[in-house]
């Protein structure tokens, strides 16, 4: 527990072991039981039972700083990380999202419009339409520019969560690793980068599709490697599964200039933040069949496998370098650019 | 592109990396004890840590990090003046290294939690862009980082400046840190890897009457996988041989010389002083201060950061008890410690050892000791 | 306090230059390199300065000094080390 007096600090929400700390310190308090997977769980959303299906449930809010970035904005963002969230537990198919914003007095309504059509546009390319929404405004510098939150609801017959994988099953990553974190940070920090940083920010529901229906229930765990990374996401996965997880550092696909841009500012791509990506844990007799249906999707020609699961040091996360081995440190607080 | 790629990546080859492992094996077979060598540079930390070094370096061979991380030992009451700067209200621009570094009360991050104008910027020219977009205010880079950094902040200071920009020098000089190690009896530490780009800028000549007068043999190091393992390399070579030299092994950065120009921007600029070093005490010429001919540039003198509300004593006397300097050293364990993992822990560190994410104490209050990873299970499944 | 990137130069205007560091390109500002520099250059950067041009030529002869580490230490009696030394001279030969 934080000291007294403690307050929330931008740690808290970058998706790393201060943010977990957060949500089971605070909000776990909240849980109560469900015949499915509830708030207890911490996964990507709630499954609840309705008759021989599931409900899956998923919520997002989605802060953006800027809110128009090299490939995507706002809008894309918080259709695809809730049509993302949903497809992580098996729902490919959503019945319907929300949609909730909050604006500063004074946003330009050139901007909130552009915002609308990139809504519209993801919400159509995911299949997933709007139902509903609601619009509140506050003061000038009481947030910055505009809060986007999206719910989405879906049915699916079989829930994947994040806590499946045992030991000998493989990891996939759906392809490139880093694209969006750094197309956002290189904007952010006004590094002066010049150079074809552009974010992944895509809905992965299609893409999830093939992957279930090529490896069925040997699709054991999934999870969308956001904020913290692949190295969140995994840290995760072996926490909740209780296997050790093993990366091979030269398997996992970094574009050259991602990787160029994480060097000079000290970044390790692997916590960097993914928006069209997928982790998929899957038994080691589907990996092929499973590598092929995504490779043959658009979102993931350059799928991979990149790691396996261990019986051994359950909870950690080993990255073999090609050279050595060393435990993935779990991202602390927000990236920063470093020089040393 | 893949061409330029490939020049970068040889310095990457794991089949290489077996053959030095290999060589250094048997060099520590034919000296037939346990031998001690240090790096004094966070940067070596980052890259042997980031690439798994450790587990192919020999087991008689101890690899102990230095007092070589300028971050780390940047100590509490210097962040205390860049906080106290912001809480009075000037903009403190600092490389994102420092904005989590903890001074004696608080960090450079909770200041900007409670709406202190707190930037990180990559480079100081960014922390004068600043400046130039906020004339009314007082702008203060906290300049951090060894010479090879000091430099860059010697070269802003010496070219056109708005009124308003100042300097909050925390920089560090990487000899004194050798120093420190050297002139402590206990210390078992036999050889040395110098760091690669601080020497860019000082040269490896600089090193020679080190080498001579410790009888400790110096090696000038790159960063890349090989760089490091090639250097331990020689390292043990001329420890084998007892020959108490500098070898340059980072030939396409490092001359004798060094950097000319460069020196003479940064000693025109700074000069060393000494100062105190968190966890480790006071270092003769560890810090550089920049010289009174730019007083009118030094926030220090300019500004006068009035410590009083945010420096918490009782914090800085438990320093006192802090291990570090003998944790780093060799000479102690982090359980030695009568602070760690009490008042001494990731989230509220009290020493250098703590700060680093590589560092000694930090890795053992995360994982429970340095963990063994070589005996853990092979290669991934479904890999063709 | 050494992270630095090699990255080439694309071009020079005045005491600044572009460069590309594999695909990203940033302004490094030039006061502090210790000799000068041209385009297609290699240089080193350090928070946004190039701090040293790096001569192509030393690019090999640092290649050569892990293979003369190797030499010494009787490594070169070694399979894995032959292997090594093949990858070298592979290396060289496509230039």
């Amino acid at each position: 527990m934080e000291k007294p007096g403690a307050k929330i600090g931008l740690k808290h929400g970058s998706g790393g072991r201060a943010m977990r700390q957060l949500i089971e310190d605070v909000f776990l308090e909240l849980a109560s039981p469900v015949d499915g997977i509830g708030l207890a769980a911490l996964d990507d959303g709630a499954a609840l039972r309705v008759g021989d299906q599931w409900l899956v449930v998923t919520t997002d809010s989605h802060v953006v700083h800027p809110i128009f970035f090299p490939g995507g904005d706002i809008g894309r963002l918080s259709v695809s990380g809730t049509v993302n969230d949903l497809a992580m537990m098996g729902a490919t198919e959503p019945l319907g999202l929300t949609c909730a914003v909050v604006l500063e007095d004074g946003f330009p309504l050139a901007d909130l419009v552009r915002v609308r059509d990139s809504l519209k546009a993801t919400a159509l390319e995911a299949g997933a339409p709007f139902v509903t929404g609601d619009t509140k405004v506050m003061g000038k510098g009481e947030l910055d520019g505009i809060v986007l939150n999206t719910t989405g609801v879906a049915l699916t017959r079989r829930v994947v969560s994040d806590a499946g994988l045992r030991a000998g099953d493989a990891l996939i990553i759906t392809g490139h690793v880093g694209d969006h974190g750094m197309a956002v940070m290189s904007r952010r920090h006004d590094l002066g980068l010049q150079g074809d940083l552009r974010s992944d920010v895509a809905p992965l529901n299609g893409l999830v599709r093939a992957a279930l229906l090529a490896g069925g229930d040997d699709v054991v765990a999934m999870k969308d490697p956001t904020r913290g990374g692949v190295s969140g996401a995994l840290h995760e996965m072996a926490a909740k599964g209780k296997v050790g997880i093993v990366v091979e550092e030269a398997q996992v696909p970094v574009r050259d200039q991602v990787r160029a841009a994480c060097d000079m500012l000290g970044i390790d791509p692997l916590l960097v933040a993914n928006e069209g990506k997928a982790v998929i844990g899957v038994r080691a007799a589907s990996v092929e069949r499973v590598l092929a249906a995504l490779r043959a999707h658009p979102l993931g020609r350059d799928a991979a496998v990149f790691g396996h699961a261990i019986a051994e040091r359950p909870g950690s996360v080993i990255l073999d370098t090609g050279l050595g081995r060393r435990l993935l440190t779990e991202p602390e607080g927000e990236l920063l650019p470093r020089i040393c | 592109m893949a061409k330029d790629l490939t020049l970068e990546l040889k310095f990457r080859d794991p089949a290489r990396a077996r053959a030095l492992a290999d060589a250094m094996q048997r060099n520590l077979d034919a000296i037939g004890r346990e031998v001690s060598v240090m790096h004094v540079c966070g940067s070596h930390e980052q890259a042997i840590a980031r690439f798994g070094l450790r587990a192919v370096l020999p087991p008689q061979l101890r690899l102990i990090m230095g007092p070589g991380c300028p971050v780390c030992v940047t100590d509490g009451p210097e962040v205390d003046e860049a906080v106290a700067l912001a809480q009075g209200g000037a903009h403190v621009c600092t490389y994102g290294d420092m904005l989590r570094l903890p001074g004696t009360s608080r960090s450079l991050a909770d200041a900007q939690a409670d709406g202190a104008r707190v930037h990180v910027v990559y480079s100081v020219a960014q922390a004068v862009d600043v400046a130039r977009a906020h004339p009314a205010d007082e702008v203060v880079f906290m300049a951090s980082g060894f010479e090879t950094t000091a430099v860059a902040t010697a070269a802003v200071a010496l070219g056109e400046l708005p009124a308003n920009f100042s300097i909050l020098s925390v920089h560090k000089y990487v000899p004194a840190a050798m120093e420190v190690v050297s002139r402590s009896k206990a210390s078992a530490i036999e050889g040395f890897l110098a760091a690669g780009h601080a020497a860019i800028i000082t040269g490896h000549a600089l090193f020679e009457p080190f080498a001579a007068r410790t009888g400790a043999p110096v090696v000038v190091a790159g960063f890349e996988p090989l760089d490091i393992l090639a250097a331990i390399v020689k390292l043990t070579d001329l420890i084998r041989e007892g020959r108490p030299e500098v070898f340059n092994a980072y030939p396409r950065c490092v001359s004798r010389e060094g950097n000319l120009p460069a020196q003479q921007v940064l000693w025109k600029v700074f000069q060393p002083r000494a100062g105190t070093w968190r966890g480790i005490g006071e270092v003769p010429d560890g810090n550089l201060d920049l010289r009174p001919e730019w007083a009118h540039l030094d926030a220090r003198r300019r500004l006068e950061p009035d410590v009083s509300g945010v420096r918490d004593d009782a914090a800085a006397g438990l320093e006192r008890d802090c291990l570090c300097g003998p944790i780093m050293l060799g000479l102690a364990a982090p359980h030695d410690c009568p602070l760690f993992g009490r008042a001494c822990v990731p989230e509220a560190p009290v020493g250098a050892c703590m700060v680093s994410s590589e560092g000694t104490c930090r890795i053992w209050h995360t994982y429970g000791g340095a963990p063994d990873l070589r005996r853990v299970e092979g290669r991934a499944a479904g890999r063709g | 306090m050494c992270l630095g990137v090699p990255g080439k130069v694309l071009a020079i205007d005045g005491l600044s230059a572009t460069v590309d560091f594999f695909g990203v390109q940033k302004e490094l500002r030039l006061d502090i390199v210790d000799e000068p520099v041209a385009v297609g250059d290699y240089v080193l950067n350090h928070v946004g300065f190039a701090i040293r041009r790096i001569p192509p030529d030393e690019v090999q002869e640092t290649l050569a000094l892990f293979d003369q580490i190797l030499d010494v230490t009787g490594a070169k009696d070694d399979l894995m080390a032959m292997d090594v030394r093949g990858e070298i001279a592979a290396a060289r030969a496509k230039g």
